[in-house]
């Protein structure tokens, strides 16, 4: 029997929150922790989560499990299990509605913050514009984001500063628009980002890169934002 | 009842997915108010699980390439009950719509020309089926999907659509003329309902494969548009028509792209024979995906299937080397990983077919008007509701979608109905407010759930309706297993009418959306499963072991499902595309 303690909280009957223990037979197999929940939910209706794709794309369960953020539904417990426990929070850092449902309202704000959205002035020619396999490699480890917040929830420097330091993932976006051969928006972009706040409070943790559940970096498209700010100051 | 607030919109889009989000940035950019109502935050819409493209004649990889041709292979893989005016409309208009995305920062893969990457599908060809296999399917690596439903929020975040996500759409408002004035709607983080009131109502609320236990569908597919439009009275097209994806990883039912199919991988038996050289000796692994389905069925009936149980077939890439895998199918390979254990640079991934694609929905014209069908035969617009994406049946797949086409449909018909709206908006829609009675009509459905007692759980009783689906109304089906399941379904209505709900608890209670959502489960599932057992022959995805041939003088034609008296009719099918001439129904082979 596995040996389940949830994150309860309902805001309507609840005055703190509390870890609710659960045991579940897994009959030995090593599911996903997404099918943990899903039955534990059959039994306990009361339960809240995200969850929509349940194959790592659409970013709806991210969770701390065992004390690492990821996703619930590419984690299978072998990967998180240790001594039979299996514990389950809601991303840190950031406010609970109910149980494992977080207010997502900051990381969408930093988000939108970077404008992520191709800006382009000249007017579109008639069919696609062009862009180089090369052009586009520079794309690759940015443009698959699923905006899970794993990486941000993880980050002290967010914790810290959710309302003025973009975090990792919105700054991962912003690179991603920076670095589009397409993309004509590159002064103004910059010009958003430099005060000491958006972008500098990065420390270098790399929690971010640890957690990403897409294998994705934005530590280094950090590190690339930096240059370019730095270059663009001398 | 007064107490509920209402919020007022132009145009109000229910689904955040690629079709709804293409019609609401639509509307945004012509200025009008619009709202999108989703059930989650838009980039998690099963949209984002689509893989290997969207199909249209670009002529990047071909530069003679042809919408005609695009339009050739859709009419015959709809095996001819796809509506002419329709595709034509769509492949078109198609490549506008795609270079629109790609405008709007579409990451597509690229040639060495810098132009869009285009990857060989099934069903595709130059020439009408004359001059060999196209590549006609736009790609950002296996991820297009997940690209196209970013790029589109980004799109809509620039025009200031204005966002309710996590809200729940329950039921259409009606008003006393028969208009569909609105939705009422939940706030999940609160649990508040509203009337959200508009002048045009779009469905764009996805499909429903969650009627099957196995499915590549995401859990929130549980095909609410057509739910609603079925308890509003309003009936649904070729809902019979499912389309079983060849290549399901087996056991997980997780998706992986005909494009591997694409990039020249195969399927095996257990003796590693490449079967469908001997079901499609032309197009083989490339053969339509009604036909794959079959083929790989037959194999594991006839004894040749992998594994212990003999009940799985094997999808060869090894042969693509890494490069290719990893340049091409990255995604694939994380999947296979995770979901198989197979690492496809060395190992085959285990693949079934699996439920994917509703080919049916609410019928509606080319600008997203849904339509309605009198006792003589004759459409009626539905004033104030529209559709779009794998909800609507406009209907350009027929009994059979090609792969890509999903994609494409979704932003062509979704910016068809952002532009109709924006018309009539303009020409001015005069509508009457519901009364207090109509909305007391919809909320019905909600009221009588808050205030039950008792009942099943929704959890088993989901699990149930599922079996019941996939063990009655599978890749083959035949009377009497499907009067059986009919029976099993009569069985299951009360109970899921009247199911728990035990926590009636306002904050972000997702007890209560997957209650009501079991609903609308049920009332797909009992659409399709009364059409199937109607459709006396076998077309497209719809395949009878009792009646195995096509039947052009009964069934060329549109089922049509009234919910009233669950009764079946006919409707016909269109012919006469504008600007080319008729494609004939033939004899379908690949």
């Amino acid at each position: 029997m596995l040996q389940v303690s949830i994150y309860r909280y309902n805001p309507e009957t609840d005055e703190k929150p509390y870890m609710q223990d659960f045991q579940l037979d897994t009959a030995g197999k090593d599911i996903m922790v997404l099918d943990v929940l899903e039955q534990l939910k059959a039994q306990d209706t009361t339960i809240a989560f995200r969850r929509s794709c349940r194959e790592g794309v659409c970013g709806s369960d991210g969770l701390n499990m065992n004390g690492k953020n990821g996703l619930a539904c590419i984690t299978p417990l072998s990967a998180t299990v240790k001594k039979n426990k299996l514990v389950i929070r809601p991303l840190p850092g950031l406010p609970v509605v109910r149980d494992l449902v977080v207010d997502m309202g900051l990381f969408y704000a930093q988000y939108e913050k970077v404008q992520p959205f191709l800006q382009n002035d000249s007017p579109a020619p008639a069919i696609e514009r062009l862009q180089s396999p090369e052009e586009r490699e520079k794309l690759d480890g940015l443009y698959e984001c699923i905006l899970c917040a794993c990486c941000s929830s993880s980050c002290p420097s967010f914790w810290w500063n959710p309302d003025r330091f973009i975090g990792p993932a919105g700054l991962l976006q912003s690179y991603r628009f920076l670095a589009d051969s397409r993309d004509t928006a590159t002064e103004q972009r910059l010009a958003n980002l430099d005060d000491p706040f958006s972008v500098f409070r990065c420390h270098g943790i790399q929690n971010c890169v640890s957690v990403c559940p897409k294998g994705l970096n934005p530590t280094r498209a950090i590190g690339h934002i930096r240059n370019m700010l730095l270059t663009r100051a001398t | 009842m007064t107490n509920m607030r209402t919020i007022s919109f132009d145009g109000v889009i229910v689904g955040g997915g690629g079709a709804g989000m293409r019609a609401a940035l639509q509307l945004a950019q012509s200025g009008y108010k619009t709202a999108v109502i989703s059930k989650v935050f838009p980039t998690r819409s099963h949209t984002v699980s689509a893989q290997g493209g969207i199909t249209c004649a670009i002529a990047s990889d071909d530069p003679n390439d042809d919408w005609r041709w695009h339009m050739y292979d859709t009419v015959k893989g709809s095996d001819y009950i796809g509506d002419q005016d329709a595709i034509e409309y769509m492949c078109s208009v198609g490549p506008e719509a795609v270079f629109e995305l790609e405008h709007m920062g579409l990451p597509f893969s690229r040639t060495e020309q810098g132009r869009i990457y285009q990857r060989p599908f099934g069903g595709q060809s130059k020439n009408y089926g004359e001059g060999g296999q196209a590549a006609r399917t736009c790609a950002a690596a296996d991820r297009t999907g997940h690209a196209l439903l970013h790029t589109l929020y980004q799109g809509n975040m620039k025009n200031n659509t204005v966002f309710f996500n996590e809200w729940y759409a329950t039921d259409l408002v009606k008003n006393q003329d028969g208009a569909v004035v609105g939705v009422i709607a939940i706030c999940m983080e609160t649990g508040e309902t509203v009337y959200v009131k508009s002048k045009a109502t779009v469905f764009a609320t996805g499909g429903a494969g969650r009627i099957y236990a196995s499915t590549t569908n995401a859990h929130i597919n549980t095909g609410d548009g057509i739910g609603m439009a079925l308890r509003a009275g309003y009936p649904v097209q070729d809902i019979e028509m499912w389309q079983f994806h060849p290549t399901g990883i087996y056991g997980a039912g997780v998706l992986v792209t005909e494009g591997c199919r694409g990039e020249g991988g195969y399927l095996v038996n257990k003796d590693g024979e490449r079967f469908m050289e001997r079901y499609a000796p032309n197009a083989k692994d490339l053969a339509g995906r009604d036909v794959v389905a079959r083929s790989m069925v037959l194999e594991i009936l006839e004894g040749r299937g992998c594994g212990p149980e003999a009940d799985h077939v094997y999808l060869k890439l090894d042969h693509l080397g890494e490069e290719v895998l990893h340049s091409r199918l990255p995604g694939i390979c994380e999947l296979s990983e995770t979901f198989a254990h197979a690492n496809p640079v060395n190992e085959p991934v285990p693949v079934v077919p699996t439920c994917h694609y509703m080919m049916g929905g609410i019928p509606t014209n080319v600008h997203g008007q849904a339509l309605t069908v009198d006792a003589g035969g004759n459409d009626h617009i539905i004033p104030g509701l529209y559709a779009c994406g794998e909800v609507a049946c406009v209907s350009v797949h027929g009994a059979n979608r090609l792969g890509g086409n999903s994609l494409l449909d979704l932003v062509v018909f979704g910016r068809a109905s952002g532009l109709h709206i924006e018309q009539s908006l303009r020409a001015g829609i005069d509508v009457r407010d519901a009364s207090e009675s109509d909305i007391e009509q919809a909320m019905a459905r909600l009221d009588k759930l808050n205030g039950s007692k008792g009942g099943e759980n929704v959890a088993a009783l989901r699990k149930e309706l599922q079996n019941v689906m996939q063990n009655h109304f599978g890749v083959f089906r035949n009377e009497k297993f499907m009067q059986e399941g009919i029976r099993k379904l009569s069985d299951l209505r009360g109970r899921i009418e009247n199911a728990a709900l035990d926590d009636k608890s306002m904050a972000y209670n997702t007890a209560r959306i997957e209650a009501l959502e079991l609903h609308n489960l049920f009332e797909v599932a009992e659409a399709t499963a009364i059409t199937a057992e109607e459709r006396k022959e076998s077309r497209g995805a719809h395949a009878r072991d009792d009646y195995q041939d096509r039947d052009d003088e009964n069934w060329l034609c549109h089922s049509m499902y009234y919910p009233g008296n669950k009764s079946v009719g006919k409707r016909g099918v269109n012919f006469e595309p504008q600007t080319v001439d008729t494609f004939q129904p033939k004899t379908r082979t690949y």
